[in-house]
């Protein structure tokens, strides 16, 4: 094992620009030794450990050269979420499910997933949701691109009692982070073709904090002349995402903002079953539910939907480079989706959890070139 | 004008409890009797501020200062059974439909007098003329007043500083589907009851270190106790069944953790009302696939800011829900989205309905009833069996078409109305 590292941190010195996604996010080679890569799993609580393990038989079946390393994260001590960021760092690619965060606990303990998110730096969230012509929508033709701050604003977990009875909680916003968003933002753009980029704020109450926000989104975008840059306030922007949610194409903004407008366009395409979500960061990256529900009152029932989450693994196959593989276990998913329509019930149908990964294992078996045994 | 004021502050003093609402909105008084008892007692008080300053003096004071039990609304201002209520034509599209609305009363002959007050974004004084102008009328209806980004920070947006001036603490927003507009979801009925003056909004950011902002998010116990009185005591009266908390716990511990704290205190106090809370972002998500599973919503400033613009989008946009600015002791009046509208300015396309239905919520609160519904049935009349509509909800109608159509439907039913 030791060897295997020195040879891995030999070619991250001799191989910087090798995995390198967009500039701002050159990251090291992901962990590889005899072709296969490791990743780390978090199965979470609630309904991340069931779909996660469908995802592990899928990959089995599929014979992708994955392997994972499990890390349990239970929500009662530091040492946990420790190691699994540990790990994270050692094999520079995760895939999770949502850690549940209790109410009850007090304010000392903070969330296990804004943790991760901040200590490995995080900082974009990118959440691509797309209309499926299998699920049967409110509205069609959505094609919407989400890119959210994932590591400061509302979500700084520094909040105090100031008097008792008064409680002050801290928004931060920094021109490093915002600058840094925007520019994830337009490069991301620029590269799968988009046209345009709604910056959403609330500047107009936050005068100071989502104005810093909103001129860096203006700087950033004076260098890219290609691509149409405005700016709408966040409750003007729901309004518009329920009534005419065709006319956005990529979106930007701060954290909470961020929160709200992902499950509203989660919500419009179909529901939290459905999208998945990715979240990057300059040397790491995570893959986890767009949504980030934990399930609990779907857990251990076979009801769950595995779309969001295998196609989460999808676009973790494509950060390792692995796109054949991505390709084929995406279209399988997405064939069992639209033509089969086989559909679990938050989508309306009456299949289960297995039934449907089954489906997509036949599939692969029908139109791929080597699997294992059913 | 210093006697009749003089007499209502009498009036005020004899009569404490005249006027309450909930504790803070309209009792039921079907007849407006006791306006008319007050109004004949109004004449028989002498003029005694001159003999008793410092009772009168005392007692305002004390009365000022009470927060709790015994939360008394003074009197509407009204002399000869006109009421007088403070007009702010705001921009964009505020100035067009406030004439449509005071086109509108004069037609049907509401006791119902406007003292307008423009207010202009440049200096601080017309605000604060505006403000001491809804002190002295009690009740306002205001359109929209922008708020320029590219102004310095230190300008704080007018409408906040409106609202937090007059601590008009509760807004209240309900948004229902109407039959005659075509909108994705129907059988929506959802009370969205928003606390106005805190939270996000307490315009408090400074810039520590170079490039670092830092807003303060400022949640108080009183203020969320006293949000959630005011909601389980609105279900109540109105009959609903379940209140619905909306918050971010989980991430904001103490903040919206003493927000819940204070809802869940005060819904054990009614048991009669099922109680629940919900993420905002599972809010969000639920609203747009399920909005049928909620009743009434309570919720802090920012929250209550997304949820209700979805809400307004879900029943059809910002042209059809009214909203109300409930305080102590003030009631301002406005759309519920709170839209300048500025791109469809004077040009004759705006949608009244939702100008309309709030001056309908004022004439409530004044317990103008008869009016009121005179009012709200000819407007519901014209959107849903005429169905007149204007160019936000998919029709061809200019705002003048639908306002004369209100105006001959109330002529065509009313008792009594000026010419066309």
């Amino acid at each position: 094992m030791a060897a295997s590292s020195a040879v891995l941190s030999m070619s991250k010195i001799i191989k910087p620009i090798w995995g390198g996604r967009l500039a701002t996010t050159a990251k090291p080679p992901p962990a590889k030794y005899g072709g296969r890569h490791t990743v780390t799993l978090i199965p979470g609580d609630g309904i991340g450990p069931e779909l996660l393990n469908h995802v592990r038989e899928l990959f089995r079946f599929s014979c992708v050269p994955v392997d994972f390393e499990v890390v349990n994260v239970c929500s009662a001590t530091e040492d946990d979420i420790n190691n699994a960021i540990t790990a994270i760092r050692r094999n520079g690619v995760a895939l999770k499910g949502n850690i549940e965060t209790l109410h009850t606990l007090p304010a000392s303990h903070k969330s296990r997933n804004n943790l991760l998110r901040t200590t490995l730096d995080l900082y974009a969230n990118v959440m691509h949701c797309m209309s499926l012509p299998g699920v049967q929508t409110r509205h069609n033709n959505i094609d919407i691109m989400i890119i959210r701050e994932n590591t400061e604003g509302e979500y700084s977990s520094l909040e105090h009692e100031s008097v008792s009875g008064v409680v002050e909680c801290l928004k931060i916003i920094t021109r490093t982070n915002s600058l840094r968003i925007a520019e994830y933002a337009f490069k991301l753009a620029r590269e799968k073709g988009r046209k345009r980029v709604t910056a959403v704020h609330k500047a107009n109450i936050m005068k100071l904090g989502d104005g810093l926000f909103l001129q860096c989104c203006r700087e950033v975008a004076a260098g890219y002349p290609d691509i149409a840059f405005d700016a709408m306030i966040v409750d003007n922007t729901t309004m518009q995402l329920v009534s005419k949610p065709q006319q956005f194409d990529v979106m930007v903004m701060p954290n909470l903002y961020g929160n709200v407008v992902s499950n509203v366009c989660a919500g419009l395409v179909g529901g939290p079953g459905l999208v998945p979500g990715a979240n990057y960061g300059r040397d790491y990256a995570v893959f986890e539910t767009a949504t980030r529900n934990t399930g609990k009152s779907i857990a251990d029932r076979n009801i769950a939907n595995p779309t969001a989450m295998l196609l989460a693994s999808c676009m973790m196959l494509d950060h390792l480079k692995l796109h054949d593989y991505a390709t084929m276990i995406r279209n399988a998913v997405l064939t069992t989706m639209n033509e089969t329509q086989l559909h679990t019930a938050d989508i309306g149908g009456q299949g289960t959890t297995s039934e449907v990964v089954q489906a997509i294992m036949r599939n692969i078996q029908s139109k791929g070139p080597l699997t294992s045994e059913l």
